[in-house]
């Protein structure tokens, strides 16, 4: 890695800051561990994806030695992430001026870059920015950091999940169709949606029975229930919708994912972890 | 004090024989108005709590429809879909009320269009826009772009319009301006990226710069012990975006600040980060700070303390004290002592919290490290949706209670940026369940749940009014709900078009009560059927 070592000339401070020089221009893991931009990000920031990843290489080679490899900044060079000049930049308005000329006087030489190089950093860095702007284009990490074994027990045991699943049963391969982040989530709110709980949709795997002061009663799937009224559609498909006051008419819900919502309450989080690595294992 | 009272209704008076025959003057703020709502709150206290018996529990059951109508901004432009999030004022007959980029007039009598204003499309975020402050005849609002926009109220017609933030820098300006004697006060929201958070107030007439209050310390200035250094405080955040309550009596403007950031990577900002995910009192006429408590110290889940802390007097250990409560978005209930905000109070409203390993000796949750989020994910609740949000909650003196509406989420918080220098959020969390919450009323001396109700689906976290009529009106989903402040007794409700966005409203117009609710992009008036004269 080509680095630029002049911010030693004005920043002489001691030799700690010499080390954290090299070590933040040495360290790789930055540019391509937690926040390198993800596709999303590439595509959400509208710049083009191949000049995106000339841009990466040329500011690494070029900027990377004092900005870091990932641009959120060194000892003495600022975070380029947080820049208010980058952050305010179309097209490169703002920063090919700074990249063709440098900031001799605040440190930064004249860098050596050709116009179509500068479009190319220029690119990158506005992804840079989108990507912290917008959470939903971060990458989550690796969730498998759990003890399979412990994970086993605790589906048999203390979870008490065999009470309903199986290993070789419902669940056989359920490692193999969902990556580990997906099945994480999905083992932890089967429903999927995120909040949900009594369900508006007739799809609802969520029960119920309404008795009438008639001692009349109808069952069926949950549609809809408030504090005035309840729906559902019975086993006929037919739809059936009742005033509410109160207790009357009575009305049993019945929603299966309850225990599931209930363990909330209980997991530890070794116990999710250990969960989610045993799953994992279910191939 | 008693002569801090005196300049200041001294200079009221001047203000409001001057100049405004039909405008707001600002010394009506200083009463409880039942014939207006002048400010985002209906009074400077945040209580949402209305004098008015006109509409009370024994004729609720007859409150009806006055009038409905829908005030949709231009299909297609940005934001045209965000509901009215913003509590009407009404001052002198007239509703004036936002979306973002558009400001409307109505008239409260029929609900008919006066005028309709709509700002130039721009960038900014649509997330919501929580409504007007007004002086005289000007109004004031927030674009999505990052300005403080005067209109003349007769007219619907800019003024001028100042720049509070760079426009580039995506925060989320959303909140209402309030109007404290000549001074516009001016909050900002977003923390997307990690820009600074301030408190400043503008001139009415110029929208020039009166004072700027940094929510997070600079080099030298107390609470920068709270951060590793300047850095990392100037790149706090700790947004400004809801309304604060105002102590005409100390000259206080008391509002809740926002998260620090980064949001969920806490690696850059150990510390308890001041003044951010705060309840601080601000001398309005000078922008200084005067005492501050921190309901979330070193958060690490987006728990905002920015819901309206409320003031009242009331009565501890046989004492009278003037008090100042919130109900936070961590889940905690908080009980402080206005005058120099010391806790006298802290206490959980929701059973699931998980995050705290108890309470300090200032009365302050002390956050789990085993909580922080990490890359393989820790189960919290609340989720950063939070126990309670931005919603209006009430105090009701009749009853002494507190009334805030709930949900019990949980998430996985997981850490996406492991960089020693995360940005942004760093993190993020996943919703996986809970219950739909419950509509709580608290007892302030106690922190106790005197009762509840809970809902069958729906989001508990909703906007709240009381009245001296006996009645808490209130919403789940599309149901406006009409209940006992004392037992939580259900009196009335009635389905509307789309569930309520905003805080409902009431006053006296014609010598009549009428209840206002948003909705959507609907207004809804109700008032009772009156047996003939």
């Amino acid at each position: 890695m080509k680095a630029w070592c002049y911010r030693i000339m004005f920043y002489p401070k001691s030799m700690t800051l010499l080390l954290a020089v090299a070590a933040w221009a040495q360290s790789p893991s930055a540019a391509d561990n937690s926040n390198a931009a993800s596709a999303a990000a590439i595509a959400g920031s509208k710049e083009n994806p191949a000049a995106v990843n000339r841009g990466a290489k040329l500011f690494a080679a070029n900027c990377g030695g004092c900005h870091g490899a990932n641009a959120k900044g060194g000892p003495g060079a600022p975070d380029l992430v947080r820049s208010v000049l980058v952050l305010d930049d179309e097209k490169g308005i703002l920063i090919a001026p700074v990249l063709r000329e440098g900031r001799p006087n605040q440190g930064m030489p004249k860098p050596n870059l050709t116009e179509p190089q500068i479009a190319d950093i220029v690119a990158w860095l506005h992804v840079q920015t989108y990507a912290a702007d917008h959470r939903t284009t971060y990458t989550f990490l690796d969730v498998v950091t759990g003890d399979a074994k412990k994970g086993q027990a605790y589906f048999n045991t203390t979870g008490k999940c065999g009470s309903c699943h199986s290993a070789t049963g419902d669940l056989a391969g359920i490692g193999k169709k969902y990556e580990p982040f997906a099945l994480q989530s999905r083992w932890l709110q089967p429903r999927g949606a995120r909040g949900a709980t009594a369900s508006d949709s007739p799809r609802s795997a969520i029960k119920v029975t309404v008795t009438l002061p008639s001692g009349e009663s109808v069952s069926g799937t949950l549609d809809h229930i408030d504090d005035f009224n309840v729906s559902l559609f019975d086993a006929s498909g037919e739809y059936h919708s009742f005033a509410r006051d109160g207790a009357t008419p009575k009305v049993e819900v019945h929603d299966p994912l309850k225990a599931h919502r209930d363990l909330l309450a209980q997991y530890t989080d070794a116990d999710i972890h250990n969960v989610t690595a045993f799953l994992v294992t279910l191939k | 004090m008693n002569i801090r009272l005196f300049v200041l209704s001294a200079s009221f008076t001047a203000l409001a024989g001057v100049a405004f025959g039909q405008g707001l003057s600002s010394a009506t703020l200083l009463k409880q108005p039942t014939d207006n709502w002048p400010t985002y709150n209906g009074d400077y206290s945040g209580r949402r709590f209305s004098p008015l018996t006109q509409i009370n529990s024994s004729n609720v059951h007859t409150l009806s429809l006055a009038w409905a109508s829908r005030f949709a901004p231009a299909a297609g432009s940005a934001g045209a879909t965000v509901p009215i999030k913003s509590t009407p004022l009404m001052v002198n007959g007239i509703l004036y009320f936002t979306s973002p980029n558009n400001v409307w007039a109505v008239d409260a009598r029929t609900g008919r269009e006066l005028w309709h204003y709509e700002y130039p499309p721009n960038t900014g975020s649509t997330i919501g826009n929580r409504g007007v402050g007004m002086y005289g005849n000007w109004l004031f609002f927030e674009s999505p772009d990052s300005h403080l926009v005067s209109l003349d109220a007769r007219t619907g017609k800019l003024r001028w319009k100042v720049q509070i933030a760079d426009p580039k820098l995506d925060y989320t300006p959303t909140v209402a301006p309030v109007v404290i004697g000549n001074h516009i006060l001016v909050g900002i929201g977003g923390d997307h990226l990690d820009n600074p958070g301030f408190l400043e107030s503008r001139d009415p007439e110029t929208g020039a710069v009166q004072w700027k209050w940094w929510t997070t310390p600079r080099k030298g200035e107390p609470g920068i012990e709270t951060w590793p250094d300047e850095y990392s405080s100037s790149h706090g955040t700790g947004q400004t975006w809801i309304p604060g309550t105002y102590d005409p009596e100390q000259n206080l403007y008391i509002l809740g600040t926002g998260n620090p950031n980064p949001v969920m990577a806490e690696k850059s900002r150990k510390g308890d980060n001041l003044y951010t995910c705060s309840i601080v009192a601000i001398n309005a006429d000078t922008g200084k700070l005067v005492w501050h408590f921190q309901p979330s110290p070193h958060d690490t889940h987006d728990w905002d303390a920015v819901q309206t802390p409320i003031q009242f007097d009331g009565v501890i250990d046989g004492k009278p004290r003037k008090l100042i409560a919130q109900a936070s978005r961590n889940g905690y209930f908080f009980v402080l002592d206005r005058t120099t905000g010391k806790n006298i109070l802290t206490k959980p409203y929701i059973e699931t919290l998980n995050w705290a390993k108890g309470i300090d000796a200032q009365g302050r949750p002390i956050p789990d490290p085993a909580k922080y989020p990490t890359t393989d994910g820790v189960l919290v609740s609340p989720s950063s949706n939070g126990a309670t949000n931005w919603p209006a909650p009430s105090f009701d003196p009749d009853t002494g209670l507190f009334y805030v509406g709930t949900s019990r989420p949980y998430a996985m918080f997981y850490l996406t940026d492991t960089d020693d220098h995360p940005e942004g959020w760093g993190g993020r969390d996943t919703g996986v369940g809970g219950d739909p919450g419950a509509l709580l009323a608290i007892d302030y001396k106690t922190g106790n749940i005197v009762w509840r109700h809970e809902w069958p689906s729906g989001n508990g976290v909703t906007h709240i009014l009381t009245t001296a009529g006996k009645l808490l009106f209130t919403a789940n989903g599309t149901n406006l709900i009409a209940f006992d402040p004392a037992n939580g007794k259900i009196l009335w409700h009635t389905g509307l078009m789309a569930a309520l966005s905003a805080g409902p409203i009431t006053y006296l117009l014609d010598g009549k009560q009428y209840l206002l609710i948003a909705a959507g992009d609907g207004l809804y008036s109700f008032t009772v059927n009156q047996s003939a004269k």
